[in-house]
């Protein structure tokens, strides 16, 4: 654990240093993304030892705060949750550091950076913790840190607003948590983590009630549907490079505290496994079709983390299934898949939001209607936002399809587990199925969504002016992206060797014993060698195609000339298919779900001149559940102003009351 | 499971594929009472194609070159997991079909994006429209191909036609309805009638056809092999569903699914020349009953099992 202990010091250090020297945010950004990537590098060696080795690391120190105590230790779940954290913080804090000064101008940046480092800190302190209050102490820090990274350009209004959004959604999820880990802590009369294994044989009806705590907690945090509301504010309000943190690890803190939880309660309940598989449907599908709806290149990807986290969910909730049916196999892959999409996401959505940072970056806008054709002046950039786009649709040969394979392979072991137990209803198939068409589903409307993505922002003409005059991002901003594309494609090759990786989690996390773990996994171990050699042909014979196709051009004539436009002699680059209307027809089909609100150009005399036209996709959640919610919460507050009219003697008043009450109520006890 | 005789079923799609739509368009030819163009029509194209220089768009990337390439490719290595008749396919495992829909969903991805590449509208709005189009079918032929697993019990495409023969006495409903189901995915996946019209002259109602407007060349010829390939495979699908082949000399069962897929192309150039087109949004509406038709299917293999 020593290595951890100096990460955390070299990732603060560099932040503290980075406050002090504020005022000058070269040195600033080059200080803290100095001790994070340090901090990373220390950190992940202490990762991999973790990982394999035999006895979970663990470290424990008192604390003089009520009930807690300083336990930590990492086991394999934390470190596979950790390796994410350290990779995407350092490589995010790289492209930050060219980033941040050229978005803040003239602003300090040193408590930005900061900030970033006690998030880094409080996010590896959550996922190590193996005590509540030190939990709930970490998870508050991460919060709170992540509530001021979000409010960077808090001159904006938006931006402001985005923040509350976020500060209020998180306090209200920490509230869930604070109940859960009470209840918890005291019907295993201690804080400690180590002594909750007794929790799983807590009544059926009891541990119910938990459990929903422990979903709308750390559902919040997850952004799962309907709860979700903060993370399409949040995203597109922070800066880039701490969207990438918040959406490619911070977010999974949420799914590391459900499936901690799941451990303590065991496994065992087959309705824990519907509840999980219903919840990740929900938020898959309506997460993509809201990503389909958006015109902010931010937003959009915000809306898929909330797909992603759907995914995942599915892919525990199979898991649980599996458990619970005792079906070795279908369990460890169902959690092999949710597991290693919980890595994958990480690197797709943190390449894909350091993409739309770039944009940002040369552009100055990520509204997609007003960009296109970036390609061509942003090569890199735009190769790596193709190769994440390719990997977030979950499409062959990149890593989110190795992960959503194995979760589709779960539900289909789990049909076949069904049919030959002959014992079965019919209606007990009906989870799988819902798996498997909800995933087919979430992938297709995926596909679609990022070939608008990709499509309207880097291909075609440029729509606009800052879209036209953009160039190239600098090479500290590339090489993160590079990085992550190749990490992408690494997985998405090597899917039989990252099997082997998940072993050891398998093992500490549902409890497979290591050989039945690995003889579940073997099964996988065959179609991942298929789909790592149809990844490699599919790679070299495009090569190959490639090549042939240079050939026969090679003495032919090849000339270029205007987009066929029908004989129009003048295109415009506003005649292009605009993200909105490529995406009409499919969000019009689930209109009941997925409103735009439009507001046509009023045409007013008999020479009208100029109109505009304005759409904006409202959440159907934020505007039906929360809004109304918090309307009646304020409205309520306010039947009780008269009691708060100013006067120091009405409140000194108030005391007396109460001490007198108090007084009262004692004395009657006795 | 690797199988050496798989090998012919990939030679046999690659070679024979173009005779498909040109089956199709024999079909159409005869019940208009037209002479028709020649069977072998669609190699002409491809080789003519193969033989041309290209006119690329001012617009266009290198995504217009790769992309092209990249869904042939998908498409052809898709061809390594289908089987053909009741001859494994070179490559399957449990799941496999997985693998299949994804891969041709490669190749759309990428003709959707060279589409866009031009910066076309009508480009744009074929590129649109056929992803609604696939995101619905895409569900729709997964719960197909499940039912069959279902009924068959396997999860490999190879293991689930071997195992079709054996089982439509006992799930002939269910086997039905999942053909019925695989028939319009086919004429969806393929742009054909009643979905698209691959004949159509206006710019403003193509799908499949207007997203390769700007495309010329080779790349083309890449585009309308894959076509090709693509419409083999799901002719092949259906057809290994109706005549699931049940003999036992290997040359034979291969010519007999031989055959079928073209027995299928007569099929689908039938509906062609006696059905008018769907009105655009009125496809969503046959797609996702298709989808409940799978969804009922699936179903009915549990009750009448």
């Amino acid at each position: 654990m020593i290595l951890t202990g100096f990460s955390i010091v070299a990732i603060l250090l560099g932040g503290v240093l980075s406050l002090l020297l504020g005022n000058s945010s070269r040195k600033a950004a080059l200080f803290s993304s100095l001790g994070i990537s340090l901090g990373a590098i220390l950190g992940l060696f202490q990762v991999f030892a973790a990982l394999f080795a035999s006895v979970p690391l663990s470290f424990s120190a008192e604390w003089s705060v009520p009930y807690g105590s300083f336990d930590v230790g990492i086991d394999s779940l934390s470190a596979l949750f950790l390796i994410p954290v350290f990779i995407l913080s350092a490589l995010s804090a790289l492209y930050g550091a060219r980033y941040l000064p050229e978005l803040a101008g003239r602003k300090s940046t040193g408590s930005s950076w900061f900030y970033l480092s006690l998030l880094i800190v409080s996010m590896v302190a959550v996922i190590i913790a193996r005590n509540a209050i030190l939990f709930l102490f970490a998870w508050e820090i991460m919060a709170l840190s992540s509530f001021f990274l979000v409010c960077f350009n808090s001159e904006r209004k938006n931006v402001r607003s985005a923040g509350w959004t976020y500060l209020v959604a998180t306090h209200i999820g920490t509230a869930f948590l604070f109940l859960f880990f009470a209840i918890a802590g005291v019907r295993a009369g201690s804080f400690n983590f180590s002594e909750w294994g007794t929790l799983s044989s807590l009544a059926s009806p009891e541990l119910f009630g938990m459990f929903l705590l422990a979903v709308v907690g750390f559902g919040s945090k997850a952004g799962v549907i309907p709860l979700h509301v903060w993370l399409p504010e949040a995203h597109p309000a922070a800066p880039s490079h701490i969207s990438a943190i918040m959406s490619g690890v911070m977010i999974k803190t949420g799914i590391y505290g459900l499936l901690r939880m799941m451990i303590f309660f065991g496994f065992d309940h087959i309705w824990l496994g519907y509840l999980l598989i219903f919840i990740g449907l929900t938020s898959g599908v309506l997460g993509v079709l809201y990503a389909l709806a958006q015109h902010d290149l931010k937003s959009l990807l915000a809306y898929h983390s909330v797909e992603n986290i759907g995914i995942i969910f599915l892919g525990i909730g199979i898991g649980t299934v599996g458990v619970a049916s005792g079906a070795n196999v279908v369990a460890a892959l169902g959690f092999a898949g949710a597991l290693l999409h919980v890595l994958n996401h990480a690197l797709f959505k943190g390449l894909l939001f350091l993409g739309a940072g770039s944009v940002l970056y040369s552009t100055r806008t990520t509204s997609i209607d007003r960009l296109g054709g970036l390609l061509k002046r942003m090569p890199v950039t735009g190769a790596s936002f193709l190769v994440g786009s390719v990997a977030i649709a979950g499409l062959p040969p990149l890593n989110g399809f190795v992960s959503e394979l194995l979760i589709y392979l779960s539900a289909i072991l789990y049909i076949s587990h069904l049919s030959a137990s002959n014992l079965a209803g019919i209606w007990s198939f009906v989870p799988a199925l819902i798996t498997i068409a909800g995933l087919a589903l979430i992938g297709g409307l995926a596909s679609a969504c990022f070939a608008k993505a990709f499509g309207v922002v880097f291909l075609g003409e440029p729509r606009e002016e800052g879209a036209s005059k953009s160039s190239e991002v600098p090479m500290a901003m590339r090489l993160p992206m590079i990085v992550l594309s190749g990490a992408c494609a690494f997985i998405g090759l090597c899917g039989p060797l990252i099997l082997g990786l998940m072993i050891p989690v398998l093992v500490s996390s549902i409890s497979l014993d290591g050989e039945s773990a690995g003889s579940a996994l073997s099964f996988a171990r065959w179609p991942m060698i298929v789909v790592a050699s149809a990844a490699t042909v599919l790679i070299f014979l495009t090569g190959a195609v490639m090549y042939l196709r240079k050939r026969l051009l090679r003495r032919r004539e090849v000339t270029t000339s205007p987009t066929w436009d029908c004989g129009y002699e003048l295109p415009s680059p506003k005649m292009q298919y605009t993200a909105s209307s490529f995406a009409a027809p499919l969000v019009g089909l689930f209109k009941s779900l997925v409103r735009i609100r439009t507001s046509p150009p009023v045409l007013k005399d008999f020479f009208p001149d100029g109109g505009s036209y304005e759409a904006h996709p409202a959440d159907i959640f934020r505007e039906g559940i929360f809004a109304p919610l918090f309307k009646f919460i304020q409205k309520t507050a306010f039947a009780f102003r008269w009691l708060q009219n100013g006067s120091v003697h009405l409140y000194i008043l108030y005391i007396a009351f109460t001490l007198l009450a108090l007084l009262l109520w004692k004395l009657g006890g006795l | 499971m690797m199988n050496m005789i798989g090998l012919i079923n990939i030679a046999a799609a690659l070679v024979l594929a173009p005779l498909v739509p040109g089956i199709i368009n024999r079909t159409k030819a005869k019940f208009a009472g037209r002479k028709g163009a020649p069977l072998l029509q669609n190699y002409y194209d491809i080789i003519k194609l193969l033989r041309k220089g290209a006119v690329i768009s001012w617009s266009a990337t290198w995504i217009s070159k790769i992309g092209p390439a990249i869904s042939l490719v998908a498409v052809m290595i898709s061809l390594s997991l289908l089987p053909l008749g009741g001859g494994a396919s070179f490559l399957s495992f449990s799941g496999d079909l997985i693998l299949f829909a994804y891969l041709l969903g490669v190749a759309r991805f990428f003709v959707v994006l060279s589409a866009l590449d031009a910066g076309s509208s009508f480009e744009g709005m074929g590129a649109s429209r056929d992803v609604m189009f696939s995101a619905l079918a895409e569900p729709t032929l997964m719960i197909s191909l499940l039912t069959l697993a279902r009924v068959s019990d396997s999860f490999s495409l190879s293991g689930i036609y071997s195992g079709l023969a054996s089982s439509w006495g006992g799930h002939g409903m269910a086997i039905f309805l999942a053909a019925v189901v695989l028939f319009i995915v086919l004429l969806a996946e393929n742009s054909r009638i009643p979905i698209d019209d691959p004949n159509t002259h206006l710019e403003l109602t193509m799908i499949h056809e207007v997203m390769v407007l700007d495309l010329g060349g080779p790349d083309l010829a890449f585009i309308t092999y894959g076509a090709a390939l693509k419409l083999w495979i799901f002719s092949s699908l259906f057809g290994g569903v109706i005549f699931p082949s049940s003999s036992s000399s290997c040359a034979l069962s291969l010519l007999s699914s031989i055959s079928i897929i073209f027995i299928t192309a007569i099929a689908v150039g039938v509906v062609e020349s006696t059905m008018a087109r769907l009105k655009m949004m009125r496809v969503p509406q046959l797609l996702s009953g298709a989808a409940s038709v799978a969804m009922l299917a699936f179903l009915i293999s549990f009750l009448l099992g």
